[in-house]
């Protein structure tokens, strides 16, 4: 009889590598990795078909690649002209020049009139085209969204998508694993949002750097996919590669029926398949963190970067260290104050971290009711087409536009501001993006970085406001 | 791609830790579909008023920074945004590398492919260049070292075949298509 083969416990991220190395790593050499799906969109891609025309390459699978519009885009509606009102004639010809290299070659791309129009990690997901076990990569930081489905999904440069355009590969060295074990129960008024700020603040922005992160543990398994999604999203503001959770139920039902995935047996047997992935009981991580989720409360962040977050009801830290001077500075506040009370200028509610349904139903159950302050300005800016026709068939964006905000079209807008969204110097926004960094919502803006239930709380109190300690609605529920 | 082997530049210090690409290139500069020309963009919230005027105290518009070529910055730079457009800026703007005690991943992958070379060093060798800031510094690729002062010299290494793609001034692409045969026999061996 022959000794039954010992497969070696291996994690979830081991066992995604090992189905798409065409080529194994060697010292002299980096692993020829196979990408499964990839993401482009009009800022990080001129560059690359420009390298692809120069060599005269074709791209090698536009059956694996599909391009929306998202960071450029406009998100007021058409002047009556018709034309879009773009930022400058530069974006608009950035996005025609996407138009034309879909076209091209044969990408398909959810254009304007499409309706499926949306931020890339927003779509990728709601058509069922991020798919668990799967290696997915976009020229954007914040592809680790996709890890939420046990996807192995991480930012690329424009270079890099000139390689995967041509040869759907990458050359990649094996990163190492860190986990990220959560236990116990996320309080009821602490979101995925105030989590993932809790984790970043506790290893630091550079915490997850050479690695890629699985969450594991109780309240991972307990949060809905969305949630999921938020969590995965930001791993890369823990320096991190990618974020992973291993795929389950939860993740199985989110993505039944799904447009672009197989019905019926086909995809009960995907699912079984997708079920096998989770790391071996016995598999070992390069570094470990546990994290009680019982301690997370309401999370924001006072500096300039994601790190520098504070349970909201704390005080601000004293500025000691020249960093959190700086950023205190920066802000304008005095260290060691409260942050509670501090005033605000805008509101941002959107992005590929919390621009989906349950986010904006988690910010209009706060403003139910309530009007936002007379001098906040506050945008809602739908994740995709999709987010938005779900928003308005329950009534949602009624209730943002009777409380006082602005009801946006789809795309990434206040998060980067590069479509002329954007805060006038020394404002201070609370945002539900992902990055505070100086001047990322526009030279001189000051951010802070909070989930939809904190910021909308924001936006009615007119300052810093604990989304738990909120007077009563006055006015008739809409 | 520029082959690197030695290059030998003045150094300039930008200790900041965290500095993050937003910051190496702002986003509203990101509408370009070229790569050249962001040299004038890099650091701009920190090089300019917002009346376009220098602003004196930034290290790098020292009228004895300006032929830095080497940039000794804190750690963790090149954090946040995967945009390539943050070596294309530096590069542009005449830096060939850039020295740190943590440089974030994407960065480093991006910065490689484009012949800037990221080096991390300890924490004790950081200090030992910052006391040689506004003075020429080589850097030697074939043997992984970075000289400076009377004598001085650090060990640095670079991962194997960006440094091999570097020496010979090849690109990645390359190899990488001359695997193809492997690739069309990967893709017939999964299901659809
Ligand atoms: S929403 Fe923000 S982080 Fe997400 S893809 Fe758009 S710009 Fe990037």
């Amino acid at each position: 009889m022959r000794p039954a083969t010992i497969t070696p416990a291996r994690t979830l991220f081991e066992k995604i590598w090992d189905r798409h190395c065409v080529v194994p790593e060697r010292a002299d050499a980096p692993a020829v990795l196979y990408i499964d799906l990839h993401l482009i969109h009009e800022v990080t891609s001129p560059q690359a078909f420009a390298e692809l025309a120069r060599r005269d390459l074709p791209v090698r699978r536009p059956d694996l690649t599909l391009a929306t519009l998202d960071h450029s885009t406009p998100t007021l509606p058409a002047n009556r002209d018709g034309r879009l009102p773009w930022v400058s004639d530069q974006a608009a010809a950035q996005v025609a020049r996407l138009e034309d290299n879909c076209a091209r070659h044969g990408i398909e791309l959810l254009g304007f009139g499409s309706g499926q129009r949306g931020i890339v990690h927003v779509v990728g997901p709601e058509l069922g085209l991020t798919r668990p076990g799967s290696t997915i990569v976009c020229g954007d930081s914040h592809t680790a969204t996709h890890g939420a489905f046990g996807a192995l999904a991480f930012g690329i440069g424009s270079t890099e998508v000139g390689h995967v355009l041509a040869s759907q590969c990458l050359l990649q060295r094996r990163p190492r694993t860190m986990a990220i074990v959560v236990e116990g129960r996320l309080p009821d008024h602490a979101s995925a949002k105030d989590l993932i700020l809790h984790i970043i603040a506790r290893i630091g922005v550079d915490g997850g750097t050479g690695h890629v992160i699985e969450y594991r543990g109780s309240a991972i398994r307990a949060l809905d996919m969305e949630a999921r999604m938020t969590l995965c999203n930001m791993s890369i503001e823990a320096g991190a590669r990618a974020g992973l959770i291993a795929p389950d139920r939860t993740t199985i039902e989110w993505l039944r029926g799904r447009p672009r995935l197989p019905r019926g047996d086909a995809f009960e047997r995907a699912a079984a398949d997708w079920l096998t992935l989770a790391s071996d009981a016995e598999a070992r991580f390069d570094r470990e963190v546990v994290i009680t989720a019982d301690d997370v409360a309401p999370t924001i962040t006072w500096g300039t970067h994601p790190g520098q977050a504070i349970a909201i009801d704390r005080p601000l830290p004293a500025g000691d260290q020249p960093s959190d001077r700086r950023a205190l500075d920066y802000m304008g506040f005095v260290g060691g104050r409260p942050l509670i009370g501090e005033p605000i200028d805008r509101v941002f509610i959107g992005s590929c971290t919390n621009g989906r349904l349950s986010d904006l139903r988690a910010a209009a159950g706060i403003l139910r009711g309530r009007r936002i302050a007379h001098h906040v300005r506050m945008l809602v800016v739908p994740g995709s087409e999709q987010v938005k026709r779900d928003a308005e068939a329950e009534g949602l964006d009624r209730i943002f536009r009777a409380a006082g905000a602005e009801w946006r079209q789809p795309g990434c807008s206040m998060c980067i501001a590069m479509n002329g969204d954007r805060a006038a110097p020394g404002e201070r926004v609370v945002s539900t993006s992902n990055r505070n960094f100086e001047g990322r919502q526009g030279p001189g803006a000051r951010t802070l970085l909070a989930s939809p239930a904190t910021a909308a709380a924001c936006a009615v109190v007119g300052a810093i406001a604990d989304p738990r300690r909120l007077p009563p609605p006055t006015e008739e529920a809409a | 791609m520029h082959a690197f082997t030695r290059f030998r530049a003045q150094l300039a210090t930008l200790p900041r830790a965290d500095i993050d690409t937003d910051q190496i290139i702002p986003a509203r500069f990101l509408t370009t579909t070229e790569r050249e020309g962001l040299g004038r963009h890099c650091f701009a919230d920190w090089r300019y008023h917002s009346d376009g005027r220098e602003r004196a105290d930034f290290p790098l518009n020292r009228a004895d920074r300006r032929a830095a070529g080497i940039l000794l910055a804190g750690h963790n730079f090149g954090c946040g945004s995967s945009r390539e457009h943050a070596p294309w800026a530096l590069l542009d703007a005449g830096i060939r590398v850039v020295i740190s005690t943590g440089i974030a991943d994407i960065f480093t992958g991006n910065a490689l492919k484009n012949g800037l070379l990221p080096i991390v060093v300890s924490e004790a060798d950081w200090q030992r260049l910052a006391a040689c800031d506004g003075e020429p510094v080589e850097i030697d690729l074939a043997s992984e070292t970075i000289r400076f002062g009377a004598d001085e010299s650090i060990g640095f290494a670079i991962e194997a075949f960006a440094r091999r793609c570097l020496l010979d001034g090849v690109d990645e692409l390359g190899w990488l298509l001359a695997r193809t045969a492997e690739i069309s026999a990967f893709e017939q061996g999964r299901p659809t």
